[in-house]
Parts: structure tokens; sequence; C-alpha cells
């Protein structure tokens, strides 16, 4: 089955960059295929010029090691502690002492505004939490690309904002390339400054959150006025 | 083909597994917590196991020794012989296989579904590697000191039932262990051992790593798990004593 056909696309550096489309149009695969957990059958997926898919191991790693990646689950380590989670790149990668990983996961943890909470394990956290905490791990290495899969999902539209903004603060921040995958047009409204939507595995269409508003393409507007707001939106601006 | 695949699947995860650890001290760490995991909190349902049965063999032995013939120290040889030969290494294991390769299937398994094995990946980190191989190393490290421990308590449920109840004195259950003693069926036991430990471990990572879906195949690859460890624990298990036992 054909997933993805014919995608061809430049993410911007320092800017939130937003992959969007229905459910099943393609989204998961194709954050998979740019991270290297699927292998297309044809094509390039470079970073900065390295290509992910037809490197050797060690090309790979090296580039992996430059990702962050935000899972929609949060995809933390059960068996670790909050600071255990976020030390665990540190740990598998660098010559860090402990007191020096525990700096830079207290650090991280700081940044997403946990602070006092190194010692929970990720069940005994609510859901916003966890993707803080997958957010502080995922920056821990100092990563040069940033890839949010769904970072909302499950989350009450309050929490989903801080999320969404604290991903666009980091990407400014650290000058990242940040990669988001949703499909919440809250998140398209709020962070979307490079927007690719999908389409049956295609590339319909890219813009940005004004011009996405705006556009006559007939997938993108029905997805964008599917919800009664953002039809009773749309007749308010005309 | 289905199970061809499988084989070859198996065969790439294991190849997997064979990598220079990214870091030999969070390698050993992962190795000794799966020595606790697997093995150590295995010792309480062994202890249990291995004492009620030695004591049912020597009451078995006991109740069909019919003849006068056939002496008292009998018991105890066939007591020793049952639990070193066959009970400790092949029934425990088995047993293990059920506890160990659920628990090993379904923590992979949950890691799967809940993208930890991708993350893993996606940080540049060889999972097998990480995951699989701690638990492999691990359990052959540990089972062998299970099943000598099973082998003890074996023989001591055998002789706490026995005197207690009259069946046969110390000094007959003495001479009957001690008795036509050969070695070797120690050396036996534990290659078996060490066989099934691997067969355990990795066997039932397979499942648990190649889950696809959700909660409801995380459980039917434990079961999978469970069944086809035991499956190929019995087979080899005759192939060893084909190979070692028969001249």
């Amino acid at each position: 089955m054909r997933v993805l056909d014919d995608i061809s696309f430049q993410f911007h550096t320092g800017k939130t960059n937003l992959v969007i489309g229905q459910s099943g149009s393609g989204k998961s695969v194709l954050a998979k295929c740019i991270v290297g957990l699927h292998e297309s059958d044809s094509g390039e997926v470079l970073y900065d010029g390295r290509d992910m898919q037809s490197g050797s191991t060690s090309e790979r790693k090296a580039i992996r090691q430059e990702i962050g990646m935000l899972f929609q689950g949060s995809a933390l380590f059960d068996s670790m502690t909050v600071e255990e989670n976020v030390m665990f790149p540190l740990s598998m990668f660098t010559k860090m002492s402990r007191e020096e990983m525990l700096d830079r996961a207290n650090f991280c943890l700081n940044r997403v505004e946990l602070q006092n909470k190194n010692k929970l394990y990720p069940a005994e956290t609510s859901g916003g939490m966890q993707k803080r905490i997958a957010i502080a791990r995922a920056i821990a290495m100092n990563p040069r690309y940033l890839f949010c899969d769904e970072p909302n999902s499950g989350l009450d539209p309050k929490t989903a904002i801080v999320i969404d903004n604290l991903i666009q603060d980091i990407t400014r921040e650290y000058n990242i390339t940040t990669v988001v995958i949703t499909h919440d047009m809250n998140s398209v409204l709020e962070i979307g400054e490079n927007i690719m939507f999908l389409h049956h595995g295609t590339n319909a269409w890219q813009g940005d959150r004004k011009s996405i508003i705006t556009t006559d393409a007939t997938a993108v507007t029905e997805f964008v006025y599917a919800s009664t707001f953002m039809k009773d939106y749309k007749k308010r601006m005309k | 083909m289905n199970f061809i695949n499988r084989i070859g699947e198996y065969t790439l995860m294991l190849g997997g597994c064979m990598a220079k650890p990214e870091r030999l001290k969070v390698f050993w760490k992962r190795c000794v917590d799966e020595v606790m995991n697997l093995g150590i909190n295995s010792m309480g349902i062994v202890f249990i196991i291995s004492v009620f049965m030695g004591m049912v063999i020597t009451i078995q032995t006991a109740a069909n020794i019919d003849s006068i013939l056939i002496p008292k120290y009998t018991v105890g040889f066939t007591t020793r012989q049952t639990i070193v030969l066959e009970f400790s290494p092949t029934i425990i294991s088995l047993i293990l296989a059920g506890i160990v390769g659920s628990r090993i299937s379904s923590e992979l398994g949950s890691m799967r579904v809940t993208e930890q094995i991708d993350a893993l990946e996606t940080m540049g980190v060889n999972s097998k590697n990480y995951l699989i191989l701690p638990k492999i190393l691990g359990f052959m490290f540990i089972l062998p000191f299970i099943v000598i421990y099973s082998m003890f308590l074996g023989i001591f449920g055998g002789w706490v039932v026995g005197t207690a109840s009259g069946i046969i004195t110390t000094a007959d259950y003495v001479y009957g262990i001690q008795y036509w003693f050969e070695p070797f069926s120690i050396t036996y036991a534990l290659i078996k051992t060490v066989l099934f430990a691997f067969i355990i471990a990795s066997v039932s990572s397979y499942y648990g790593y190649f889950v696809k879906g959700g909660a409801l195949e995380v459980g039917k690859a434990s079961t999978k798990a469970v069944i086809w460890s035991s499956i190929v624990i019995l087979v080899v298990n005759y192939l060893v004593t084909q190979l070692l036992l028969i001249d």
C-alpha cells in the first residue's frame, strides 16, 4: 500500500514547521520516515545535506543524536524517574559526570517549568506534565532538530496552548528546526509559521497560518473549516 | 512461509543484539538489574515448587516400592536422580518460561506499543542491544544458580517428608542421595539450563519486541512467548539428552 507519494518540502530553521492533515493522511508515517524509524522505498531525507536514508549506520546514528523527538503518547520510560528520563540520552551519549547530568536535567526541567518533580515516576504525573518531561528529554542533548508527533493529543485546550507555546519558545530560543505533526487547528493558528498540508499521502498545500485562512484549496478549506466555530469565524470574516 | 519469516526475524533480532554496547557501564547496570528482576524475584516461587515437588517425589517413590528386595535407600537415590536430571533443570525452566517469559514479553510489548522502543531508536540507541541482550545474558547467568538452589531444596524437601513420616531414615536417605553419583549429571543439567535460559529470554523477547497493535496484542504475544518457549525447551531437552546421555 502506498502511504506517501511524491512529497517534497523544506523545513525552516528557527521556525515551527507544521505538518497537518486529516487522520490517515500519512502524517505519522511521514514523521517516522523523516526520523528514520521507517525506510521509504525511494527518495531522500536530507538533514543539512546529510541523507538519513542512505547514510551508513554511524552517519545515521550521528544524525539521530541531533534529533529530539516528542511522541504522541510521550514515550517516557516507565521504569525511570522523571530526572532519569531526562538524563537518559546524556548517560548514553556523553561523558558527563552524574552531577553534570543532574545539572543539565534540572536545567531542562526548569525550562519546561517542572521543578521538584525529579523523583516522580511518569505514571505519577499528569498528561500535560508527561509532555513537558518528554520535551525536557528531547532538548537535553541540545538537538538541532525537534520533531513533535501530535503534542496536544489528550490534553485540555489550556494545557495544549501551554505546550504549543513552549515548543515555539524553545524553537526560537535555541534556533532549532522544529516539525510538529498535528491535526489540531488551534495549534495551526497558534504556532503555524510554515505549514504543509498532507492529503491522501501527497503534499497538497504549503503556506503559513495567515494564508491557510484565506486559501481556496478545497481540501484545505474542508479541513480548516470543518468545525462550526471555524465556519462561524469565516462568516464573520466575510 | 510465515514460520520461516519468523525464524528469519528472530535470527536478525539476535544479530541486532550482538553489537558493542553504547556504554559498558550502563550495559553492566542493565545486566545486574535483569539478574535481579528475572532471577532473584523468582526465588520465592522456585522455593515453594521445589520443596513440595521433592516431598511428593519421595512419597511417590516410597509408595511404589513394594518389594522387600529393593533397598530403602532407593527412595533417596530416585529422588536425587529425578530432581537433578529432569525436575530442576527442565520443569523449573518450563515454569519460569511462564513467569519470566510472560514478564519479558509483556514488558517489551508494552514498550513497543507506547513508542518507548521508537524513542530509543530515535535517540540513536540500538534498542535490541540495550533491551534484549541484558535480559539474555542476565538470565543465562542466574538460571543455573536457581536450578542448583532448586536441586538442594527438592532433595531437602524429600528428606523432611521422608524422615517426618517415617518412610525412610536419615541415614538411608543420605546414603541414597550419594549412591552411584555421577558428577556429569550436574554438568548435563547445567548445560541444559543455560540453553533453556537462552531460549526463554530470546523467544520471549522476540514476541514482545515485534508486537504490533495495542494491549490485546501484548497479551497475545505473552501467551505465544510462553507457548513457544515451552515447545522449544521440550524439543531441545530431548535433543540434548540424546546427544549427551546416549553414547
